[in-house]
C-alpha cells in the first residue's frame, strides 16, 4: 500500500528568502486591523457590554420575523436585533442593556418573554448585567496577557531570550488575526471568543515550539552554518509534522464546524482561521524573526562538547 | 532503550485499564450503575448547556446590609443608653456613622464608658488583627459610632455565607438534582440548577427574602393621624397589599411597632394547610422554646390587641388576639392560595436570607436546545475523529493504526479522568476534547516523523525507532507544557464554560504526555518484539 505524502521528504523551500515579503504581509494585516478596530470597531457581545440574547423556536413551522419584530416593538427594550439561527425556526433576539440597573434586566426579559410566549419556545436566555460584564472584559484581558507572560518566562528558561520573545512577537500576531477576523466579518466576540483566542494563544506556541526546538538541536549541531541557512533547514526538516498536524486539527475542526452545532460555530470557525494563522506564523515569522534579535550561529549552546567550535568562536 | 520491563508494562496496562474502568458508567444503563460499588459509580455531569437548567449568579445587597447594620447599631445605643439611664436628644445616621447627641445635663463619662463597650475586634476575641468593628469618637456631648470598613466587609461575607445555606436549603426543597450553589468572589453566589425550565420560578425562591416578623399594632393613634401628621419615634407606616390576579389593587397601612416580638428565626417550622373553620389556605408555624416564651409573653399581655405579621416589610395580615397563645405555635393566614401558602411555608422553613438579592446574571438553556447540542457535539466529534483516523492511517499506514489505538486509548483516559474529578462536560469542553485529540495526533506525528527522518539517514530499523522517540520526546514534552500552562491559567481565571474547555484540554495534555510515551511506545515494542520487521512500513 502507498502511503499518502503531503510534503515531499527532502524539500528546500527557501523560507527565509520571501520573510520580507512575508513581514509586508503581516504588517498590513496588523495596520490594518488597528484601521478596522478604530473604524468598525469589534462587535461585542453580551458578555462584554451587558444586554439580553434569547433564542427563540417557532412552536410551528418557520418563525414569521417581521410579526416578531413588531411585537417586540411594543415591549420597549430598545433596539432588537434579530438574526436567523441556524434554520428558519429558530431566532436570535438580542438587545442591549436596559436601563434600572440588574433589576432593569430582569424586568425587561420579562416582558419579552410574554409577547412571544405563544408561538414561540424560549430555547436559551443569557442576560448579562452591567457589573458583570466589565469585570469579564477585565478578567479576559489579564488572562491572555498571564498566559503569554508564563509562556515567555518559561521559554525563556528552556531556550534563549531571543526564543521567547519570538514566540511572543509570532503569539501577538496571531492573536491581531483573529482579532482582524472579528473586525472583517463583524462577529460576536464574547466569552466564548476568549476562549478560542486562548486556545489559539495554545495552538500557536505549541508550533513555534516545535520549530524553534529543532532549531536549538541545530545550533547545537551545526556551529558554523550561516544563520538563515540553518533556519530554513529547521523549517523544511519539520515541514512534513507541520503539514500533518494541521491538516488533523483542521479536519477535526471542521467537523465541529460543520456538524457541531449553532451554539460553537462562532468557536470553530475562529479556531479553523486560528490554526490557518499559526502554520503561517510558526513558518514564516517567528523563525525569521529570530534573525532580527540578533540570533547567530556558534555562540549557542554552552554545554557544547566539542572544545575546537570554543577556539573556532574565540578566532573569529 | 527499546527494552520495556515487565512492571512497566504492567504499569501501562493498569493505568490504561482503571481509566477505562473510571470512563464506563457514563455509557452504562442506568441498572448497571446502580449495581456497581460506590466507587466506581464515577460520571461526568453535563453542563448546563448540555442537559438544559438554569444559571444564574446572584449578587448579596451590600448597600442594604449596610443599612441594616447601622439600623442594628442605633438599636443598640439606644438601648444601652436606655438601661445606664442617659437621656438623648437624637441619634442620627451620617454616611456610615450614628450619631448620638446627649440631652443637656446627662452624664457624659458615664455614656462614654458605656459606648466604648460596643466595638468588639474583629475575628473574635482572640484575633490579633487589631482591627475592630466598630469606632467611637467623642467631641463633648456628641459621640460618632462608624461601623468600620473591614467589620462590613466582614459583615457582607457572612451575609454571602449564610444566603448560600439559605439558598441551598430553599433549592433542596425544589427536588432538583445535583443543584451547584457556590460562592463568586466577594459578593456573588453562583446558582445552577440542572434540568430546571422555569428561571421565574427559581429566581423567585432565590429572590425573596423571607424575613418573617411579629410586631404589635401600635394604638396610641389612628393610621390616618399618622400618616398626616407624624407618627411616634418607636412606631412606623407598613402596608398589606391586596393583590388581584397578580396585582397589587389596594394598599392597607398600619401603623405598627418598630419593636419585633419575635421573628422567624426562631421558627422550627411551617407547614401550609387548609383551615376548615375559616375556608381559606394558612400557614402552620412552630416556634422554638424561647420564641414560644416570647410570643406567650406577648400574647398574655396583650389580649384583644392586634398584632401584625409581617414578610419582607409588608403586612401579611394582623389579626386580633384572641386569648394567650402558650403552646409555641399559631397560624398565619392572609388571602392566601394553595400555591401561595406552600411557598411561604418552605421559605420559612429554610430560614430568611440575611440581605436581599439581585440577579446580575442569568442563562437559561432549555431542554431540547440541551439535547440539540449534546447530539450534534457527539455527531461532530464522531465525524471529526472518523476524519483523523483516516488521514492518519493514509499518512502513517500501521503507524497510523498504532497512533489511531494510543489516541483512542487517550480519549477513554481523559473520560476517566474527568468522571474521576466529577467534572461538568459543557460544549467548550467537547471542543477541548477535539484540541487534545489533536495535540495527541501531534504528539504521534512528531515522532513518527523523527523515526522516518532517522531511517532515511540510513539507521537499522530498532536504532531509528529508539532515535525517534528519545529526540521526540523533548519537542513534546516543550510543547505540551507551554499548552498546558496556558490551560492551567484559563482554568485558574475563567468561570464556567472556559474552564470546562481549560479543565478538559489540562487532564487532555496529562493523559497525552502519559499515552504519547509509553503507549505508542508500548504498542511499536510489541511489535517489533513480534514481528521482528526488516524495515519500517512508512
Amino acid at each position: 500500500m502507498r502511503l499518502l505524502r503531503l510534503v515531499p521528504d527532502d524539500t528546500k523551500f527557501g523560507f527565509l528568502r520571501i520573510r520580507p515579503i512575508a513581514f509586508a504581509i503581516s504588517m498590513v494585516v496588523t495596520l490594518a486591523t488597528i484601521a478596522g478596530f478604530l473604524l468598525l470597531g469589534l462587535h461585542v457581545g453580551i458578555d462584554f457590554k451587558g444586554g439580553t440574547l434569547v433564542e427563540l423556536q417557532a412552536k410551528q413551522g418557520a418563525a414569521n420575523m417581521q410579526q416578531l419584530r413588531a411585537r417586540l416593538g411594543t415591549v420597549n427594550v430598545g433596539e432588537v436585533q434579530l438574526q436567523e439561527f441556524g434554520g428558519p425556526s429558530l431566532v436570535l433576539v438580542r438587545y442591549g442593556e436596559q436601563p434600572g440597573g440588574d433589576p432593569g434586566q430582569q424586568a425587561a426579559l420579562k416582558r419579552v418573554r410574554e409577547v412571544v410566549d405563544a408561538d414561540y419556545e424560549v430555547r436559551r436566555t443569557e442576560v448579562v448585567g452591567p457589573t458583570v460584564s466589565s469585570e469579564l472584559v477585565q478578567m479576559s484581558v489579564v488572562g491572555l496577557i498571564l498566559s503569554i507572560l508564563a509562556v515567555l518566562i518559561y521559554l525563556w528558561f528552556r531556550f534563549e531570550w531571543q526564543f521567547a520573545l519570538g514566540a511572543m512577537v509570532a503569539t501577538i500576531h496571531d492573536i491581531t488575526v483573529i482579532v482582524f477576523f472579528y473586525v472583517v466579518t463583524q462577529s460576536d466576540f464574547d466569552i466564548t471568543s476568549i476562549a478560542s483566542l486562548l486556545t489559539i494563544v495554545g495552538y500557536s506556541l505549541n508550533n513555534t515550539v516545535v520549530i524553534y526546538d529543532r532549531i536549538r538541536e541545530m545550533l547545537r549541531k551545526h556551529k558554523k552554518m550561516p544563520i538563515d541557512e540553518l533556519l530554513d533547514e529547521a523549517i523544511n526538516s519539520t515541514l512534513a509534522r507541520t503539514t500533518i498536524t494541521h491538516m488533523t486539527t483542521f479536519l477535526a475542526l471542521l467537523g465541529l464546524f460543520f456538524f457541531g452545532g449553532e451554539v460553537i460555530r462562532g468557536f470553530t470557525a475562529s479556531m479553523l482561521v486560528g490554526v490557518l494563522i499559526c502554520t503561517y506564523s510558526s513558518l514564516l515569522i517567528a523563525p525569521s524573526i529570530l534573525i532580527y534579535f540578533g540570533l547567530k550561529t556558534g555562540g549557542f549552546g554552552a554545554a557544547a562538547p566539542a572544545p575546537a567550535a570554543a577556539s573556532t568562536k574565540v578566532k573569529a | 532503550m527499546l527494552n520495556i520491563v515487565r512492571w512497566k508494562a504492567t504499569l501501562i496496562l493498569v493505568t490504561a485499564f482503571v481509566t477505562m474502568l473510571l470512563a464506563a458508567p457514563n455509557i452504562m444503563p442506568q441498572s448497571w450503575v446502580d449495581r456497581l460499588p460506590s466507587a466506581l459509580r464515577t460520571h461526568m455531569t453535563l453542563g448546563l448547556d448540555l442537559q438544559g437548567g438554569v444559571h444564574l449568579m446572584v449578587q448579596v445587597d451590600a448597600d442594604a446590609v449596610r443599612r441594616e447594620r447601622l439600623e442594628s447599631l442605633r438599636e443598640d445605643i439606644r438601648r444601652i443608653l436606655r438601661d445606664a439611664r442617659v437621656q438623648i436628644l437624637s441619634a442620627t445616621f451620617q454616611g456610615n456613622s450614628v450619631v448620638v447627641r446627649l440631652r443637656e445635663g446627662q452624664n457624659a463619662e458615664l455614656a462614654n464608658t458605656e459606648l466604648r463597650k460596643i466595638p468588639q475586634p474583629l475575628g473574635g476575641v482572640f484575633s490579633t488583627s487589631g482591627q475592630f468593628d466598630f469606632e467611637v469618637t467623642r467631641q463633648g456631648d456628641i459621640f460618632t459610632v462608624t461601623a468600620t470598613d473591614p467589620g462590613l466587609r466582614e459583615r457582607i461575607s457572612r451575609a454571602v455565607t449564610q444566603s448560600i445555606e439559605v439558598i441551598r436549603r430553599r433549592i433542596d426543597q425544589l427536588g432538583t438534582t445535583e443543584p451547584v450553589i457556590q460562592r463568586q468572589g466577594i459578593d456573588r453566589i453562583l446558582v445552577q440548577v440542572p434540568g430546571e425550565k422555569d428561571p421565574e420560578r427559581v429566581k423567585g425562591i432565590i429572590g425573596t427574602t423571607a424575613k418573617l416578623e411579629f410586631r404589635l399594632v401600635d394604638q396610641s393613634m389612628r393610621v390616618e393621624e399618622a400618616l398626616a401628621g407624624r407618627a411616634p419615634a418607636d412606631s412606623v407606616v407598613m402596608y398589606e397589599e391586596v393583590k388581584e390576579g397578580g396585582r397589587v389593587v389596594q394598599q392597607i397601612p398600619y401603623l405598627v411597632q418598630r419593636r419585633v416580638i419575635v421573628s422567624g428565626d426562631e421558627l422550627v417550622d411551617a407547614q401550609a394547610a387548609f383551615s376548615a373553620q375559616s375556608a381559606e389556605w394558612i400557614v402552620n408555624f412552630r416556634f422554638n422554646s424561647s420564641g414560644g416564651r416570647k410570643f406567650a409573653q406577648v400574647t398574655q399581655e396583650n389580649v384583644n390587641r392586634p398584632f401584625a405579621i409581617i414578610l419582607d416589610g409588608k403586612v401579611v395580615s394582623a389579626p386580633v388576639i384572641r386569648e394567650p397563645i402558650l403552646g409555641g405555635s399559631g397560624q398565619i393566614s392572609g388571602r392566601f392560595t394553595a400555591e401561595s401558602s406552600a411557598n411561604l411555608a418552605l421559605l420559612l422553613r429554610a430560614g430568611a436570607l440575611p440581605a436581599p438579592l439581585t440577579v446580575v446574571e442569568e442563562r437559561t438553556v432549555g431542554a431540547s436546545l440541551g439535547a440539540d447540542s449534546v447530539a450534534a457535539g457527539t455527531r461532530a466529534a464522531i465525524i471529526g475523529s472518523i476524519f483523523v483516523i483516516i488521514f492518519m492511517f493514509a499518512t502513517y499506514g500501521l503507524f497510523g493504526l498504532f497512533a489511531n489505538i494510543a489516541v483512542m486509548v487517550n480519549v477513554t483516559m481523559m473520560f476517566g479522568l474527568l468522571s474521576l474529578v466529577g467534572a461538568t462536560l459543557t460544549l467548550p469542553g467537547i471542543a477541548g476534547v477535539v484540541l487534545t485529540v489533536g495535540m495527541a495526533v501531534d504528539s504521534n506525528v512528531l515522532i513518527f516523523e523523527r523515526i522516518r527522518e532517522e531511517a532515511r539517514m540510513g539507521r537499522s530499523v530498532i536504532a531509528a525507532i529508539d532515535t525517534g522517540f528519545t529526540k521526540a520526546m523533548g519537542t513534546i514534552m516543550d510543547a505540551n507544557v507551554t499548552q498546558f500552562l496556558a490551560a492551567a491559567i484559563l482554568f485558574y481565571l475563567g468561570t464556567g464554560p472556559v474552564k470546562g474547555f481549560a479543565l478538559t484540554l489540562g487532564l487532555g495534555i496529562i493523559t497525552t504526555m502519559f499515552t504519547a510515551i509509553t503507549f505508542t511506545r508500548f504498542i511499536v515494542v510489541l511489535w517489533l518484539r513480534w514481528f521482528k520487521p526488516a524495515r519500517i512500513p512508512m
